[in-house]
């Protein structure tokens, strides 16, 4: 199995007729995707040409969902607009499927619009979100599988390795050092890297937990805030499969934001240091050098009798 | 986006939040003609930078670094010591344990009646990123480093989250009044001002709004006598005003222009200089390097839109430090291509002189066509395809790590 995104999953794309929804719906579908709609306010009845097969395009989630029975939808609409398509989705699965995913790959939300946004999904507990500002999730397939965000596909392949991470390129790393190791993954999910965003480190685990395919984790994070050691405490006492944790921003000053909003050292709190200890105290196996995820994780499965060499 | 405490008492006033009269000054004759305009004989004479700790930082002249005066907030009780305290203010270096030891060029002044202090508190709202939603920190501690009284007494400062669908109840804050121990009309005026507060917060997206201190005065009203307010930047967008109140002497030039060019840079005080896609891969780089013995001159991420332009941009600005002695770039090709990167690669090297050594690490969407764009120009250049030969080589092509 995998987790949240299978293979038989439908998905919606909100913002499919912008430049950056075609582009990346038509990679998606490329991967294996089942991409069954969009939505596009006042572009309703309109189709969308994908890659063996042209999608119908709806004015709102409500329609789409109902019409389509989607219980995916990706989101890469603009900024501005990003958190009412956030509740607009969370809304409509609510009402009409009792839950849905919602993957927002958009950047640049303000924060207060996603308190706002997070405040709405909080009531409804069969609707998570993923994001923003991430890579979206992706669970690889035997042939295809599917992704639902802007990764490349096909450094992945189906395999028994969960990846968490708050970073984009750097989740890509980490992918290619599993395979590096001739490992593969179950699902991947990049959570983003924003101070207020949907699905966090610990609801990740707890679904790996429950996931009998997966049998261990790589988990990456980065400086601010304390995501990594409320995650790493949570692991000690509720994760019974290996972790390989990293954490990038050893070398970050304090004070200063490096690119993500949320990556910033304030008042002292939300060191790289700090994080490698809760980890290391929490019995994760941390990699203190990225380029040593993939040994790592060949030691941590050799240990735990899960390969031979 | 930081402001100074003089425009964010401006919003203060706009927002019906208690502030005393004061007036913002660049020269010393303008501190004087404040004095005389606000008719209090004792004045606060305040430094303003976008760095807190001002009042126990220390003056230096800019040319000689000789220390003019400790301490970057004074109390005057004549005309005469406004003189005195804002000549040795103004275009003087400010250190405060905020600035680093360069310390900020003060370049603006706010001259502040006084008022009869009874209490000093402290009062903050920010993001919870752990919670999301606003959190409402109080406490009775006020005018002191508040970083201390969390670690050494967290009891002392009193927390209400607000609910962003129900919106701040009056019950919190009663109970945020009543943790101050505040009573009678201080108690009236704190409620009325943390609405304004809160109000302020969500219509401006502040990021935080910080008074330290807050002070009830011998009449019993609670006044605002500091402010340190940040915007989120991201929705600066909906808020045109803001352009207006940006001090960009304030920001770093450098960090400025990259911003402007779609790229995210931090300079940094290493001698490798770092180019990457992604926020999270290049911190991963500048831990790379140091771990194989070298030092990162600068987090870079080139973004998701990275082009040409952009590129070589990022290369021109890694190269206007000095420090400089080296260049790792690190492309992990997701929707940008390896070889675009390659060929912007060449032409910036044209166009901005490179002379530092280069190593380039590709991966990815289009790796192999990169590394053979790079390989059959006549750019001298190591290319690798992990993360670690890439660190290996820059550190050793420099001849080891920082000298």
């Amino acid at each position: 199995m995998s987790i949240w995104v299978h293979e038989d999953s439908k998905v919606l794309v909100q913002g499919i007729t912008g430049s950056q929804g075609t582009f990346h719906a038509t990679r998606m579908i490329e991967y294996g995707t089942d991409i069954v709609g969009g939505v596009t306010p006042g572009k309703g009845g309109q189709t969308v040409d994908l890659p063996g097969r042209s999608v119908p395009v709806y004015d709102s989630m409500a329609e789409a969902v109902s019409d389509t029975g989607a219980d995916v939808s990706v989101i890469y609409v603009p900024a501005r607009f990003a958190a009412s398509a956030i509740i607009e989705a969370a809304e409509a699965f609510h009402e009409l499927n009792d839950g849905g995913m919602i993957v927002c790959i958009t950047e640049g939300i303000p924060t207060l619009d996603m308190v706002r946004s997070i405040g709405h999904i909080a009531d409804k507990p069969g609707v998570r979100l993923i994001g923003p500002n991430c890579p979206g999730i992706i669970t690889p397939g035997d042939q295809g599988g599917c992704k639902v965000g802007i990764m490349p596909g096909y450094i992945h392949a189906k395999g028994r390795i969960g990846i968490i991470s708050k970073s984009g390129t750097l989740t890509y790393e980490a992918v290619a050092q599993t395979m590096g190791i001739g490992e593969g993954q179950t699902t991947c999910i990049g959570i983003g890297g924003d101070p207020v965003s949907g699905t966090g480190f610990i609801d990740c685990l707890a679904a790996f937990e429950e996931d009998s395919d997966t049998e261990a984790v790589v988990l990456i994070g980065e400086i601010g805030g304390t995501a990594e050691e409320d995650a790493a405490a949570w692991a000690a006492e509720n994760f019974s499969k290996p972790i390989v944790g990293f954490v990038a921003g050893a070398t970050a000053p304090p004070g200063k934001r490096m690119g993500h909003a949320g990556a910033i050292i304030s008042g002292g709190k939300g060191t790289a240091e700090e994080k490698f200890a809760a980890f290391e105290a929490a019995g994760i196996h941390v990699a203190r050098d990225p380029s040593a995820i993939g040994e790592v994780l060949r030691g941590v499965l050799i240990e735990a009798g899960l390969r031979e060499t | 986006m930081n402001i100074h405490e003089f425009q964010g008492k401006a919003l203060f006033r706009e927002s019906g939040i208690a502030v005393q009269d004061g007036v913002h000054c660049t020269n010393v004759e303008q501190a004087l003609a404040a004095y005389d305009s606000l008719g209090s004989e004792v004045v606060a004479v305040k430094s303003q930078i976008h760095a807190g700790g001002r009042g126990k930082g220390s003056l230096y002249a800019p040319d000689t670094g000789e220390l003019v005066m400790e301490g970057g907030v004074k109390i005057a009780f004549s005309r005469k010591e406004v003189e005195n305290y804002a000549s040795n203010i103004l275009g003087h270096r400010l250190v405060t344990k905020q600035t680093g030891p360069a310390g900020k060029m003060v370049n603006n002044l706010y001259i502040e009646a006084g008022c009869a202090i009874a209490h000093e508190y402290y009062l903050a709202l920010l993001v919870d990123r752990e919670a999301d939603s606003v959190l409402i920190m109080a406490s009775t501690e006020g005018g002191v480093d508040i970083e201390e009284v969390a670690e050494n007494t967290p009891e002392a400062i009193h927390k209400e989250w607000v609910d962003p669908r129900e919106g701040l109840q009056e019950e919190q804050k009663n109970s945020l009044a009543d943790s101050l121990g505040l009573t009678g009309t201080a108690h009236d005026s704190f409620v009325e001002m943390i609405g304004q507060l809160e109000r302020m917060f969500v219509e401006r997206d502040c990021s935080m709004i910080e008074i330290n201190p807050l002070v009830r005065t011998e009449g019993d009203i609670m006044i605002a006598l500091d402010s340190k307010v940040s915007f989120d930047d991201n929705a600066s967008f909906r808020h045109p005003w803001r352009a207006e109140l940006r001090d960009l002497s304030e920001e770093e030039e450098t960090e400025v222009r990259a911003n402007q060019s779609g790229l995210s840079y931090v300079k940094l005080d290493g001698n490798i200089g770092c180019l990457v896609n992604g926020a999270g891969l290049a911190m991963a780089s500048m831990d790379v390097i140091k771990l194989y013995g070298g030092e990162p001159a600068n987090f870079l991420d080139i973004g998701g839109g990275a082009n040409k332009e952009s590129i070589t941009t990022a290369f021109g600005i890694i190269l206007e430090d000095p420090n400089v002695e080296g260049i790792l770039v690190n492309i992990f090709g997701g929707i940008i291509r390896c070889d675009m990167v390659a060929r912007s690669i060449i032409d910036a090297s044209r166009e901005v002189g490179l002379e530092v050594p280069l190593v380039v690490r590709f991966s990815g969407t289009n790796h192999k066509e990169g590394k053979e764009v790079l390989e059959s120009s006549a750019l001298d250049v190591i290319t690798t395809s992990t993360l670690a030969d890439g660190a290996e080589a820059i550190v050793g092509a420099i001849g080891g790590g920082s000298s």
